[in-house]
């Protein structure tokens, strides 16, 4: 049997060069300054202002996008829950399609519709309405993030409703709940698993986007991901740039291990 | 008894009203989910090059598309990456999750834990800590790293669809297959390697799929001179999208969607895939 062992090698070895050692990497640039010297001055830049503000923003956009992903994906999985037999597969695929969408192309498309002489604006405009001006504020970020990340949360969702036992429901249906103790004592506990992994799914890559905010919030809104990406890009200061990645790494390891401890057995694991 | 009658009704009026409302709501979430990509396949037929005025219906953006030299390298790129990056993960991880399946309890806790950082790392993180490694390795921007940072992101997929399939086979069908006279190699090709087959495609579709889609860690990866169809896209951002574009992601979306048609609608099951594939990301 050793041989197959074998068979795992030049996983482990791509895997030491191309994950672990450029995150590593990381560590090394952020903690140390351009001449090569250990320093903590990189990851304390968070507390200057600008990039606190950034951070802050970050983590405001990015729950409030979660919080309403949630609300619209929990009702959505209840309902396409309700519909039985084959129709459901084929509602669910629907809902699911726009992902394989290009993610920019859709995000620029919002773009068109959303600009001051976009598509929204032309009609309101032929109807003599009043212009909407939502985009560059970070109204558009939320819903830039709303849109994209909505799937994420709703597959979860669903998959953990679908394994809900109807027998479940018609009991306490039987014993006299109501719709809002049904939906509070069997849906919502019964349903932990998936907002679980929905919500990490959606607040993570919610968290971290440098697209979004570029797109819809134009060059003035900066996110903490802008911040990075600029390091690297732009100002090629990549022991700032790096020191401020591993504070955002913290932010995501904090978050994602608050959540861990609602999914205890790892039902909502995607696999 | 009298009373049974009445209840019944009010029951059945609340159900209607409850069904309705449900209609509803998937109307309005499927409005706002699709409103973008109806309005990027309406500009790809407008003549005019405004993305509010119609100046009517034209094919022209289609014909431009295809006689326009950059997009069509991008759109070269995209694909040649996605092939070589899912199936060289497809080999390496069907080789691993094998490997990994015979370990002991530690080490395989250990090498699926490191499976999982690129998964749950943030897309910009994986990007940056790559082209960090690729200059301290000297490996020159281009090609070469897009690929290798694919193949990279791509292989926890295919481990992570190939594992269910092996934990399923039962080593004693593999076990009886060499005690009637197989070397081990032929016990595997012919008796495990059917049973995980399943697990083997639908890793290399979901590595295919997330490659092509993949932006953040390609922009941080790709150096000058060469560009994808998502950092083309980008690309333009600034200085005005050209309407092949639109042209170009309305092809996109038909075939794709005809795509999914096909690989969902006649197998059946398959519908438990496409959940398990996109969840991941």
């Amino acid at each position: 049997m050793s041989d197959r062992k074998l068979l795992s090698f030049p996983y482990i070895i791509w895997m030491i060069g191309f994950t672990i050692i450029p995150l590593a990497l990381i560590f090394v640039f952020g903690l140390t300054d351009r001449s090569g010297a250990f320093t903590f001055e990189n990851v304390a830049a968070i507390a200057r202002a600008d990039h606190a503000k950034a951070l802050g923003l970050s983590l405001a956009l990015s729950s409030i996008s979660t919080l309403i992903c949630l609300l619209l994906a929990f009702p959505l999985s209840m309902i396409l829950r309700g519909k039985k037999l084959g129709s459901a597969s084929f509602v669910v695929f629907i809902f699911i399609l726009p992902m394989w969408m290009n993610f920019l192309l859709r995000t620029l498309a919002w773009q068109t519709l959303l600009e001051k002489n976009g598509v929204i604006n032309g009609f309101l405009t032929a109807l003599h309405l009043k212009n909407i001006a939502i985009i560059n504020t970070p109204g558009a970020i939320v819903l830039g993030m709303v849109y994209n990340f909505l799937p994420f949360m709703i597959l979860p969702i669903y998959n953990t409703m679908s394994k809900i036992d109807d027998s479940i429901i018609e009991a306490a249906r039987d014993l006299g709940a109501n719709f809002g103790q049904t939906l509070l004592r069997i849906w919502l506990p019964l349903s932990v698993p998936g907002i679980v992994s929905g919500i990490t799914m959606v607040f993570v890559p919610a968290l971290t986007t440098f697209v979004i905010s570029n797109i819809l919030g134009g060059s003035k809104i900066l996110l903490i991901g802008n911040v990075i990406e600029e390091e690297f890009t732009k100002a090629s200061n990549w022991n700032l740039g790096s020191g401020l990645s591993i504070v955002m790494m913290i932010f995501i390891l904090i978050s994602m291990s608050v959540i861990a401890k609602y999914d205890k057995n790892g039902e909502g694991a995607a696999f | 008894m009298e009373n049974t009658k009445p209840v019944k009704r009010d029951i059945d009026i609340w159900i209607n009203i409850r069904r309705f409302f449900g209609n509803f709501y998937l109307v309005i979430m499927l409005i706002f989910l699709y409103i973008p990509i109806v309005t990027m396949i309406v500009l790809s037929f407008n003549a005019s090059k405004s993305r509010t005025r119609w100046g009517g219906f034209t094919l022209s953006w289609y014909a431009e598309l295809f006689s326009n030299p950059t997009i069509m390298a991008a759109f070269r790129n995209t694909i040649v990456i996605a092939f070589l990056s899912a199936l060289i993960a497809t080999i390496m991880g069907t080789a691993a999750a094998i490997g990994i399946n015979s370990m002991r309890k530690l080490p395989r806790t250990i090498c699926m834990g490191v499976t999982n950082i690129p998964m749950l790392n943030a897309d910009i993180v994986t990007g940056i800590s790559l082209m960090l490694a690729f200059i301290a390795f000297k490996i020159s921007l281009g090609f070469n790293t897009i690929l290798i940072s694919h193949i990279t992101f791509n292989i926890p997929y295919v481990i992570l669809s190939v594992m269910p399939k092996l934990k399923q086979t039962s080593k004693s069908t593999y076990e009886a297959a060499q005690d009637l006279g197989a070397t081990p190699r032929q016990a595997f090709f012919k008796i495990v390697f059917p049973d995980i087959m399943p697990g083997v495609v639908s890793g290399f579709l979901l590595a295919f799929t997330m490659s092509l889609d993949d932006f953040i860690i390609t922009h941080f990866t790709k150096g000058a001179g060469i560009d994808t169809l998502s950092t083309l896209i980008y690309s333009q951002v600034r200085r005005g999208i050209v309407p092949s574009m639109y042209a170009l992601s309305a092809i996109i979306f038909i075939v794709v969607l005809l795509l999914l048609m096909v690989t969902n609608f006649l197998p059946r099951k398959h519908n438990a895939k496409i959940a398990a594939s996109k969840t991941v990301s």
